[in-house]
This record gives structure tokens, sequence and C-alpha cells, in this order.
């Protein structure tokens, strides 16, 4: 049986002088499946994300990606392994979209060419037309528009791990359910290894192949879409309530 | 006599002027230039550094700040003592220019990394950045708009900062502001001023332009292609300013002198006459008082300069006032040849203080003497430049030898200032200097020193030993002006450099002619 992409070790982790967010905390990803986590905000979701490409170390426990512990990793190599996309995108505004999503390509000195063909190919599989995308700034582009660069950006030097923060967090409803649907036909094809953090419920059933709920620092779910919504436990049935009652 | 500028006597004066004032810009844009560079590569990592330590941002900010608040002039005061960076000449000017250039580049690239949207940092470490590439790809880039606008308050600063330098010798359009004040020309402060002025929009317009195409908007490529024009340029004027500096600065002999109208003329006299010796000269006149000149002799940053030997005895050497003329003398060059200095023989003229009233005055009152003046003391105000106050040989014991009784304390102000204050009856009674070509031009009176109070003031040349002994054609040169120069001379000299404002160096070349 292969490694698990990623896998949390009895994780304990504290912000300087707060209450800990992780306590001997465990969880396992296997490589190409979507985990999609639900959680309240500063239910420790976004630490989970940070802890896989070091932007922060855990204090007890072990993060291990690959096979690894995230110690071990030289973080900048890490991190370029991992694809990053983050509710505000951070798209560097000073830079066209084709050279933000070249950025890692041409960190890994890629050959120019090479960096070309892979900036016009993501576009195009984020549904951006190149020819009409490359050339353009970030703050000439929709709110949508900038997650899609956010996604290629992240999916640049071909990691095999990718992290989203809330992607679609600041997105109206319609852009949301679109881009969802984007998602998925793209992960049908690149069956990344994914985790999606996100506070909404209804996006997690809509995305993850697997859904776990966080709730202070502990994982109170964690299975299948169809069995998490039949869950029993007064938290997730809390959750699950604040759904819309329409179903999609 | 005009005081007012016209447009007509300003405009004759810079075609008059052309070759000066382009030298003279030339070097305020060096001065600039080099000053906002060395500003720029100390402040802006400074500000990379203390951006991300916000303990050690408050206090650099809080000394650059205090820095900034040092008046100029007092500042260059500060440094003329300090070994290495102070003195007189360009590079304590640069020292002064680069410390208020320091501040706004420190604020503004601090300001702009922190106003960097932190979800663009976290990306760009998410991503496998290194915290260098992280500076160069991202933080740098986005802050650069803000650091230009900071290079451009530094530099703009910097072009008004740098006509101070003038008083320390560094050259520049301020070399203008100070022969026009020292000679009361409104035209001749004018043709610094305006020039100043001119540059400090030129070089805010040029950074404004280049801040607008740094702005985030910009492709790459032309930011890049803005920040190379605007290297290149930086890199022209450093390059010229180094070579004009290589050629000046090699085996030339460096005359110094105060800072009016007899010492201006009395340094190019030296100058020129011994560039009719064959030998290389460089120019630092205008350099403010006695002790500056002093300080710059002793230091080696001028090798000579005319001092005045009652000047050098009581201000200088701080001995007591002693009247005979050649016992003065020979105590001076006693006193000097101790210190490394030579003084050269007297040139012929003793440029006395000497005691001014109004022409109507003395004729209305028929004063002869300064005994004359105490009579009339109690009625009248006087005035006196700085250093008359302060002398051993000033106006403290002149009022005791004569019994002088002012109503009120005397208004000081800028020497140059004293004669027109007195023309224009907002004084009485004034000590100038004996061979003030002003004295003839706005109809003032000497009064004489019946009491023989003020020591002779004989001038003569001082140099410093090190050049008389290594290079013996200099010492022959000046010694050729000995004994050559009447106060009839000076007088007429400085008449035509105060009231004809004819060229100095046309009159001292004229002159040399004649001798």
């Amino acid at each position: 049986m292969p490694d698990p992409a990623i896998e949390f070790r009895e994780v304990s982790f504290a912000r300087p002088g707060r209450p800990r967010v992780l306590d001997a905390f465990s969880l396992t990803v296997e490589a190409g499946e979507v985990l999609a986590l639900v959680g309240r905000s500063g239910a420790g979701k976004s630490t989970l994300l940070k802890l896989i490409n070091r932007l922060i170390e855990p204090d007890g426990g072990a993060v291990i990606v690959e096979g690894r512990d995230t110690r071990a990793w030289d973080p900048i190599q890490l991190r370029r392994r991992v694809g990053y996309v983050l509710q505000e995108v951070g798209l560097f505004p000073h830079m066209t979209i084709g050279d933000n999503v070249a950025v890692v390509p041409q960190l890994e000195r890629w050959p120019p060419e090479r960096v070309t063909a892979r900036v016009d190919e993501l576009l195009d599989l984020v549904g951006l037309p190149p020819q009409q995308f490359v050339t353009r700034w970030p703050d000439e582009l929709s709110g949508g528009q900038r997650q899609r660069v956010g996604v290629a950006r992240a999916l640049a030097a071909d990691p095999p791990v990718l992290l989203m923060d809330e992607p679609f967090g600041a997105l109206d409803p319609l852009t949301r359910v679109e881009l969802h649907r984007e998602f998925r036909r793209v992960q049908e094809r690149l069956r990344k290894t994914v985790i999606i953090v996100t506070h909404d419920m209804g996006e997690a059933f809509a995305l993850g192949d697997r859904v776990g709920v966080l709730e202070m620092g502990r994982l109170i779910a964690n299975d299948r879409p169809a069995v998490v919504a039949a869950s029993r436990d007064p938290h997730v049935r809390q959750m699950l309530d604040a759904l819309p009652a329409v179903p999609r | 006599m005009q005081s007012s500028a016209s447009l007509g006597a300003f405009i004759a004066f810079v075609s008059g002027h052309r070759a000066e004032l382009g030298v003279l810009l030339m070097q305020h844009v060096v001065l600039v230039a080099i000053a906002t560079a060395c500003a720029v590569a100390i402040g802006v990592p400074l500000g990379v550094f203390a951006a991300k330590r916000p303990r050690l941002a408050a206090p650099a900010m809080a000394i650059a700040g205090v820095v900034q608040t040092i008046p100029s002039l007092a500042m260059f005061g500060f440094l003329l003592p300090v070994p290495l960076v102070g003195g007189v000449g360009a590079r304590a000017a640069l020292v002064v220019l680069i410390l208020y250039g320091l501040l706004p580049i420190i604020r503004t690239t601090i300001a702009g990394l922190r106003g960097i949207d932190p979800a663009v940092r976290e990306a760009g470490v998410a991503m496998g950045m290194t915290a260098k590439q992280l500076l160069r790809q991202v933080e740098l880039p986005l802050a650069l708009p803000s650091i230009v606008a900071g290079i451009r308050v530094a530099a703009v600063v910097g072009v008004g900062s740098a006509t101070i330098a003038a008083a320390i010798g560094a050259g520049g359009l301020g070399e203008y502001i100070y022969r026009g004040l020292s000679m009361v020309d409104t035209t001749v402060i004018l043709a610094g001023a305006v020039p100043a002025a001119l540059l400090a929009l030129a070089v805010d317009g040029a950074l404004w332009w280049l801040e607008r195409q740094l702005s985030a908007r910009r492709r790459v490529r032309s930011r890049r292609a803005a920040l190379a024009v605007a290297a290149a340029i930086a890199g022209v004027v450093l390059l010229s300013g180094v070579v004009s500096a290589r050629r000046a600065g090699r085996g030339a002999v460096v005359v110094g002198s105060k800072n009016f109208t007899e010492q201006l003329v009395l340094g190019e006299l030296l100058a020129q006459q011994m560039e009719r010796n064959g030998i290389a000269v460089e120019r630092r006149l205008n350099l403010g008082g006695t002790l500056i000149c002093d300080r710059a002799l002793l230091t080696g940053d001028i090798d000579v300069y005319v001092e005045y030997t009652g000047t050098a005895l009581t201000a200088v050497f701080h001995q007591p006032i002693a009247t005979d003329s050649s016992q003065v003398f020979s105590a001076v060059r006693d006193l000097y040849a101790r210190t490394g200095r030579t003084l050269l023989p007297p040139l012929g003229f003793n440029n006395t203080f000497a005691i001014l009233v109004r022409g109507t005055d003395a004729r209305a009152l028929s004063m002869r003497t300064i005994d004359d003046a105490a009579r009339e003391s109690p009625r009248w105000r006087a005035g006196f430049g700085y250093e008359f106050v302060e002398r051993p040989d000033g106006y403290t014991g002149l009022a005791r030898a004569y019994g002088l009784k002012f109503p009120g304390p005397p208004r000081v102000m800028d020497l140059t200032l004293t004669y027109r204050a007195l023309a224009a009856g907002q004084v009485d009674l004034i000590a100038g200097d004996a061979t003030a070509g002003l004295i003839k031009g706005l109809d003032l009176v000497q009064l004489d020193d019946t009491r023989h109070y003020f020591p002779p003031y004989d001038a003569a040349a001082v140099a410093r030993a090190d050049v008389v002994l290594r290079r013996p054609e200099v010492p022959a040169a000046l010694e050729q002006l000995s004994g050559r120069i009447s106060a009839a001379d000076m007088r007429a000299m400085n008449y035509a450099a105060d009231v004809e404002h004819r060229d100095i160096a046309v009159i001292v070349r004229d002159f040399l002619a004649t001798r």
C-alpha cells in the first residue's frame, strides 16, 4: 500500500500565549483524494494547511508529506511541491496574469518556451483563454477570474498536493457554483491530492471526496459526504441544519 | 547702483557668466546626485532591515527625524572639527546632504514595504520563494514607487541644502547666493537662486515621471526601461563628477578665502598670481569666517588664504592686542610657524576696522574722530557684524576706550548688511572694513582712531608650511605681490566689485595686468 500523501500524527500547535489550536490531532489524506475540511472561523482550518507547507511548525507530533516529516524537508522545496490557493488570492499586482502563473516555473528555472507553453496550458485549463489573458493585469479581472488565476498559479509547477484556503469564500453565489463545477472538471483530469478548507458545509459536500468536520481543533466527523450528512453528532447536526432548506 | 534686480540686469549677469554658471550648476548637480545615490545605497537597505523589525524601526526613524531638524548651517558647523568626514569642501557637504537624504528614503522604504498586502507576501512565501527572492521579485518592486517618492523628496531637499554647502567651499549654485549676499547684490543672489529653484523643479519632475513609470500597473519591461534610463542618467552625472574632481584635484594649490568681497578679491588675486606662474590652482573661496578658514588651513582642506595680522593675533591665537605693526607681524609669523603654517610678507595695505558714520551726519555735526562720535552716542544706534561683537579687539573694548554710551545694545547683523543699514538710517554707526568699496559708494565717512584702539590689520598670505617647502614656486609667486597692494588699490577693487558690480575675476586680471 502506498504512503498516504499527507499525514498528521498526534500534532499539537498553539500560537504563543494563546489556547491550543490543535491537540494530539491525527489525520490521513490519501494521494489523489479531495478532503474538504469544514469548521467555523477559528476552528484551526488554516493552521492545518500552514502546517503542511511548513509556514508554521508543530509544537508536538509530526506532519508527514510524501512520507517525510515537514521538518526534514527543505521548506523551499516543500512549498514548490505544494500548491497554495488563498481566499484573498494574493496575485502579484505588478505582474501580468501570465507572469503570475509563471512564478514557480521560473523559480524552478524552467526554459522559457516550456514556461510559456505551461502558462497557456494552465490558463486554458482554468477557462481563461490565454491569448486574451496572458498580458492582462490582476486589477483588470473580476473576483472569479482572479481566483481562477490563483488556481492556475498554484498548479503551475505541477505540484502533487494542492491546498485551498477558503478559495471561493469571497465570490458571489453564481460564480461559486460555476467554479465548483470547474474545480470538479479540473480535478477529474489532474487527480491531485487536495485539501480544501471552507466554513460552508454545502461547498464541502459539493467538492469533497471526503468531508472532515473540525470543531475546537478536533475532527468530529471524517467520512464520505453521505455518511457525514447522516451523522448524529450534535455539532455536525448543527452545521447541517445551517444549510439552506432547499437542496441543490 | 541698484539693490533691486531688474530682469535686464539678471539676464545680463547670467549671459555674462554663462561658463561659470555652467560649472557651478554642474557642481551642484553632481553634489546632489552623489549625495542622493549614497543616501539610497545606505537608506534602502536600512529601511528594508528596519521594516521587518518594528522595535528597530521606531528609534531609527526618530534619529533620522532629529538629524533632519538640525539646520544645515549648524550641521556644517558641527562637522567642521570632525576628522575624516568634517572640515570644509565637497566631502563635508556630501556627508551633510547624505544625512538629510536618509530620513525620507528610510521612511518611504519602510512605508512601502509595510503597505504591501499581507496576502501577496504570504502567497510569495507559500510558493516557495526564499527571503531574497521575495524581496527582489515581490517586496522591492511593490515598494519601489514609494521608495522613488522618498528619493524624490531627498533629491529636491538636497538641491536646496546644497546651496548652503557653498558656505564651506563645496561650490555649487550657493556660491552666487553667498557672493550676492556679501555684495548685497540681488542680481547675483538670483543668479544662484533661480537656477537652483529650476533645478529643484526639474529633479522633482523627472523623479515624478520615474515614480509613475514604476507604479504597479506598468509592465515589468517598461519598468525596467524606466529604471535603466534613470540609472544611466545618474551614472553619467556621477562619472562626469568624478572626472572633473580628478582633473581639479591633482597637484592643484587650494586657495581659500573668507566670505566677504575683499577676501574674494584677495583669494582670486592669489589664485591668478599663481596661475600666471604656471601653478595649477583650485579655488575654495567664500568659506565663512576667520575660524573656518584657519581650521581649513590646519586640516589641509585649503593651502593658502589671506589673513590680517591683528585678526590672527587676537582671534586665532588669543593674544592680547598690540599696536605696533611690525611687532604684531613678527609675533604672528612665529605663532603660525609653530603650528605648521608660514606667514608670507604683507601685501601692503592695512585693513583696520573703520568706524563709519553717514557722510551727511559727519558734515552736519562736523565729526572727524571716534571721540566726536562718543559725544553723539547717547542718541544713536550702533550696528555690528557678528565677529565685531565677539572679538577681543571688538565692540566692548572700543566702547570702553572711547566712552561710547549707546542707549540700546548694538544691532547685530551680517557684516555686509551693516553698510546698507547705515546708509538707510536704520543704524547710525557701524564698524566696517577700512578698505570697503561701499564706503565710497554709499557716501560713508571713516572716523579717525586717534587713541589707536585697533591693532594693525596688515593683510598677508598664510600658507601651509609643507606646501611652501615642497613647492617653492608657490611662495616665490606669492611674494611678488608683497607690498604691491595699497589701501587705495584695495578700496578701488572692492568698489569695482561691490558698487560697479564688475566680475571679480576680471577686476583682478585688470589689476595684475597693470603691475
